[in-house]
């Protein structure tokens, strides 16, 4: 029988080449052709069945034959009402489960009416000041059915406790609660840059949401451990895959610091991550991610329970592979990179909107991309059976080499200390901006292509419609937060913040008090302000 | 005599995290031989504009992903102006429609660089535009 290399000597040599190269998004080299030479490892150790140890080929035994991952689209703008609209249109179009945007003073833990605020209400997201938005933005959607996902970070404690509330208000017990809040704030001081205080204390309170959620509310996700925001930022697939998988390293470290049994909060620990447009290598990438966490949790960790090794993941189209120019041709670009995120075995999933690139989605955009979710689910026959390109030998050379490359970034993490440490030494942060800047210089010198930017472009007027942000929201929304900082129990409000700062000074679990203050209708910049005191206010380094 | 290099300030007012692309323009600027100073996130107008007098800039490019930019950038123009230093040359980037780009072009900024500009554009275009400050 022919081999490989004989085949590539005798028969390929001869081929001509198109004068490109052949590499992934990220750089890593692709052969003219995968064999069963290239599959390494035997099929119960590489792969093995769903379900099973190390989980490469699906986390569930049944994946989308017993259950379709969830459609859930992130929405946000404007003020409460306006989101709350929008949550309902979405339920309303087939939508599985909610998945929250907040804007930037709600994430940066300022009021709308803080200085800091101006110009940013409801631009970016919904605007959430206190426990009153929180009642509006989920009127009517029944918290024990419907699970929702919140992206907020520095803030999360206090978002997190506002959902509580407001369940605990439908009279849903917090034991039923499910749902992920984002809280990566390792990733923060790496890629999206929400930030109030330092690393190390915004470690400590993602470790007390953590503690808090494995006893109070153990069906909700206390983080969501993101690649997504890593590689907008600029990051190659593995250096995506290998700080992210670092990250949960971290937080499973300062969980077991904490005293808490790696069992009693590992499975609820979640993941998030982008899926960009070179299709082949995000498919791997998915399916390298939970070979890797299955392995690091059994063999690092200790972990018994298998849903501590089992790496459930929320995944996102990616933002920054969308064009402003020729804007159809995006829901081309999210239709394959959706149908990548399901032959990827993704538990929950987002498609943007074709109009991401020039503002918040219009209805009419965001509706296509849900459609695009569901036309794969309904229509393309691929849910039929579990992991359909398992064994392709393309997909599992892939899988093993990002593997592969990926911990040799999480060993040189490990030497380095771990990530807070590598954090504090800039070196995840420069990896960034350096694939970031390579890419860009590929992209001028037409290394590599997007097309109607660098290739197949029109003089074009971009005429799509858009969503605009009313700038009067802004004034009501301040009037309303003033008017309920006016009208409360200022004592209250008083005494429930001294209770957070004693906590956050004493290490006692900061969730109580917080919960307890948001009850009090203590603000998002208040309960952070105390933070800003308590702990520091951490500024950008600024490197480039 | 040797000519003294333009000084350029790229910022990134507001509570906007992305910076991904002023990074980039930042290291361009600075590899196409300008003297760059970045100011890094979360800049006020009055941060901004205290840096470009403290730092003497020629010129001055805000980053802006997040919307805000209708009311970012006439501040840092009105502190500048306050400031005595409305002769520097104001640039920006980001996610900024066109009809907001005409208006703020309107108010003095001198161009605004929108998704799929490259950075040899923008390199030649601060080169080509951006002028010492007496």
């Amino acid at each position: 029988m022919t081999t490989k290399r004989e085949w590539l000597e005798q028969t390929y040599k001869d081929a001509k080449e198109r004068p490109v190269r052949f590499t992934t998004l990220s750089d890593l080299a692709i052969e003219p052709l995968y064999t069963p030479e290239d599959l390494k490892s035997g099929y119960e150790t590489a792969l093995g069945y769903p379900g099973v140890y190390p989980y490469t080929r699906g986390v569930y035994e049944s994946m989308y034959r017993g259950r379709l991952w969830t459609m859930r689209q992130f929405a946000g703008y404007g003020l409460a009402e306006d989101t709350n609209q929008r949550f309902h249109f979405l339920l309303s179009q087939g939508q599985g489960g909610l998945s929250t945007a907040f804007d930037m003073p709600t994430l940066m833990g300022y009021d709308a009416d803080s200085e800091r605020a101006i110009g940013e209400v409801g631009r970016e997201g919904v605007s959430v000041s206190s426990i009153h938005d929180m009642a509006t933005l989920f009127d009517r959607i029944p918290i024990e059915r419907v699970s929702t996902s919140m992206t907020v970070n520095c803030s999360a404690s206090v978002l997190l406790a506002a959902y509580l509330v407001i369940a605990e208000r439908q009279g849903v017990a917090w034991e039923q609660v499910s749902g992920t809040i984002q809280n990566d704030m390792l990733k923060e001081y790496i890629a999206q840059k929400e930030w109030i205080c330092p690393p190390a204390p915004a470690l400590r309170i993602v470790t007390d949401m953590v503690e808090f959620c494995a006893s109070k509310a153990p069906r909700f996700h206390p983080v969501s451990i993101s690649g997504y925001h890593i590689r907008e930022a600029g990051s190659t697939a593995v250096q995506e895959l290998a700080f992210t998988i670092a990250d949960g390293l971290c937080y499973v470290e300062d969980g077991i610091k904490r005293g808490l049994d790696v069992d009693d909060f590992a499975p609820r620990l979640s993941f998030f991550w982008d899926i960009h447009v070179d299709f082949l290598e995000e498919i791997a990438k998915l399916r390298a991610a939970r070979r890797m966490w299955a392995r690091l949790m059994k063999e690092r960790f200790g972990a018994r329970n298998p849903r501590s090794m089992m790496l459930r993941t929320h995944a996102q189209t990616a933002g920054v592979s969308l064009t402003a120019q020729q804007p159809i041709n995006n829901v081309v670009r999210v239709a394959l990179q959706a149908m990548a995120g399901v032959l990827g075995g993704v538990q929950s999933m987002h498609t943007n909107s074709m109009d991401e690139t020039l503002a918040l989605p219009t209805e009419r955009a965001v509706m296509v991309a849900l459609r695009t979710q569901q036309i794969i689910a309904e229509e393309t026959g691929v849910t039929n059976t579990i992991d359909p390109l398992g064994g392709s030998y393309a997909l599992e050379a892939l899988t093993d080499k990002i593997e592969a490359e990926a911990m040799d970034y999480v060993r040189k993490i490990d030497e380095m200390g771990g990530m807070l440490k590598a954090i504090e030494l800039g070196y995840p942060q420069r990896e960034i901006a350096e694939a970031a800047f390579t890419y860009q210089r590929q992209l001028e010198q037409g290394i590599k292509t997007v097309v109607g930017v660098n290739k197949f472009s029109v003089p074009e007027e971009i005429s799509i419609e858009v969503l605009k942000i009313d700038p009067a929201l802004e004034e009501r929304q301040i009037q309303r937060v003033r008017k309920m900082k006016r009208e409360r129990n200022s004592i209250a409000v008083k005494d429930a913040l001294k209770r957070v700062a004693e906590a956050c000074r004493s290490g006692e679990n900061l969730m109580e008090p917080i919960c307890d203050a948001v009850r009090r209708e203590t603000t998002v910049g208040e309960i952070s302000d105390v933070f800003r005191t308590e702990f520091g206010v951490y500024r950008d380094p600024g490197w480039i | 005599m040797a000519e003294k290099r333009l000084r350029i300030l790229v910022a990134k007012p507001g509570l906007d995290g992305h910076d991904r692309g002023a990074k980039i323009i930042a290291r361009a600027l600075r590899d196409g031989g300008f003297e760059v100073i970045y100011t890094g996130l979360h800049q006020t107008p009055e941060m901004i504009a205290e840096a470009a007098v403290q730092e003497d800039v020629d010129a001055v490019g805000l980053s802006i992903l997040s919307g805000a930019h209708m009311t970012l950038f006439p501040e840092v123009i009105r502190l500048l102006k306050e400031k005595g230093a409305d002769d520097v040359t104001i640039f920006g980037g980001g996610i900024i429609p066109d009809p907001d780009a005409r208006k703020l072009a309107e108010m003095g900024v001198k161009a605004i660089f929108t998704p799929g500009a490259s950075t040899e554009d923008i390199v030649k275009w601060v080169g080509e535009n951006v002028h010492p400050r007496e």
